[in-house]
């Protein structure tokens, strides 16, 4: 579902004395739909780097990012777009929201973007906050002021709505109390079931041993910087 | 998928000096592209010949019209420019003053759009307007006061409800949040996107705001002297920006 091949990323930082940063060299990875990979290495090593070019908000030198038929590298932004919108979900770590949106429409944006009827989509959105313990008296109030766990799990509620047949998770269950991280796991464990393909990163060993199938270290494609 | 609106090649000479030129791109239809750059950098320039309020120097601008499909506005007849641009196009003005008729009240700055387009029974012009002032957040009982006695936020809200009320399927939007509190800002970027997303939309957006397009826009345009010197994916031009003046235009900001 997800094929990463020899890809490369340099940052050219131009107002730092055009300082170029190797990030990553020849890294391939390939995913399989019901799979779920955990990227490892030590923080700094490209982890999310990696994701992103997967995801398309960094550009990617060379090599190529096949998800599902689409070539992420060299994809016009309408397709990568569309891509987004119905086969590539990723939960970030933060939760970025237009302010003064609710909850519930936060949660069902996925949905109505792809033009699911309202009902459904809000229906799907009230279960999926019901089920992470979100209480009912926040649903109607914008995310942002909510503590950081509940931000977490809101965004996590949303990358959950819509079902992408391939996932990129960020820490998903980094601040969650151990109710919470039961209930994410459970919802991981069961989209990998429906055939999901998943990338993710866990600093939780306890979280990845249980449900990732394998590992992939970004350390040994990231060029050595210590020259 | 056919375009909705083709630019190519697009110039602007203000004397000796550069409006905006070489600037190309398709939109398709349901898309939202962000242009931003400091003042000066030619994006209210490329906008106004985008939407036919200058005439560029060279170039075509070629709109998808339910008609005849494509056709270069640049050279079609005045008429029928602004036949399009009562019909297809809307214009959201940074200064709503400068997209009402201040001295007509609100509910006869929608209906007069809609007249604009041949409908006569007052009934269902007055039906009209209320339920769009009433998608703007505008109560139905303020309906027969003049934009005058409403705040800046309120005459936005207006200024947006008469340009969508005929259904436009492209709208040219220059710095629609400028001038506002940052939580009225906040309601109309809102109010925006549900709208985009209902009525399916292609929308330009010009702003100097790089918060209101990463909320905003799918692509974004980055502008210098006149040039388009960056674009792509909104959040990849923000997040992993390549040109020198991007990276410089990014980290000038606090937090986006």
């Amino acid at each position: 579902m997800i094929t990463v091949e020899n890809v490369s990323k340099t940052f050219t930082l131009h107002n730092q004395g055009a300082a170029e940063i190797s990030v990553m060299r020849d890294a391939s990875l390939s995913v399989a739909p019901g799979e779920c990979v955990a990227l490892v290495g030590a923080s700094g090593a490209g982890k999310s780097t990696l994701m992103r070019m997967i995801y398309g908000n960094y550009l990617t030198q060379s090599g190529r990012i096949m998800v599902g038929d689409l070539d992420v590298v060299t994809a016009a932004p309408r397709q990568v777009i569309q891509l987004r919108r119905t086969t590539l979900g990723y939960v970030s770590q933060f939760l970025r929201v237009v302010p003064r949106v609710s909850t519930l429409n936060v949660v069902a944006e996925p949905l109505l973007a792809t033009g699911s009827d309202r009902d459904h989509a809000m229906q799907r959105a009230e279960a999926l906050l019901l089920r992470l313990n979100i209480p009912e008296r926040l649903w109607q109030l914008s995310p942002t002021t909510f503590s950081g766990g509940e931000q977490q799990r809101v965004n996590i509620a949303r990358g959950f709505a819509y079902p992408y047949p391939a996932l990129l998770l960020d820490e998903p269950t980094a601040s969650l109390d151990p109710t919470n991280r039961a209930t994410v796991l459970e919802m991981i464990v069961q989209a990998k079931a429906r055939g999901v393909a998943i990338i993710g990163i866990f600093h939780d060993h306890a979280a990845r041993d249980e449900i990732c199938d394998r590992e992939f270290d970004v350390t040994a494609f990231t060029p050595d910087r210590s020259v | 998928m056919t375009p909705l609106l083709q630019v190519e090649s697009i110039a602007k000479m203000y004397g000796a000096r550069i409006g905006c030129t070489d600037v190309s791109f398709d939109l398709y239809p349901g898309e939202v592209m962000g242009i931003v750059g400091e003042s000066g950098s030619g994006k209210s320039t490329l906008l106004n010949c985008l939407a036919g309020h200058l005439q560029p120097d060279a170039g075509a601008v070629r709109f998808d019209t339910r008609a005849e499909g494509l056709r270069d506005t640049v050279t079609m007849s005045e008429p029928e420019r602004r036949m399009l641009s009562r019909t297809d196009w809307a214009f959201v003005h940074q200064h709503a003053r400068d997209g009402l008729r201040m001295n007509v009240s609100a509910g006869g700055n929608v209906g007069e759009r809609l007249m604009a387009v041949n409908a006569r029974h007052y009934g269902e012009i007055r039906d009209k307007a209320i339920d769009w002032l009433g998608r703007v957040e505008i109560s139905a009982d303020r309906i027969d006061d003049r934009p005058t006695a409403f705040s800046g936020g309120m005459q936005q809200r207006l200024q947006i409800a008469r340009n969508l009320v005929t259904g436009p399927r492209l709208v040219f939007m220059d710095e629609p949040t400028g001038g506002l509190d940052v939580s009225v800002q906040a309601r109309l970027l809102d109010l925006l996107r549900g709208l985009v997303r209902e009525m399916g939309l292609s929308a330009i957006i010009v702003t100097h705001d790089l918060a209101v397009v990463r909320l905003l826009a799918d692509r974004l345009m980055v502008m210098k002297d006149g040039r388009v010197i960056e674009s792509g994916l909104t959040d990849q031009v923000l997040d992993d920006p390549q040109h020198a003046y991007t990276q410089l235009l990014v980290s000038s900001v606090l937090q986006v």
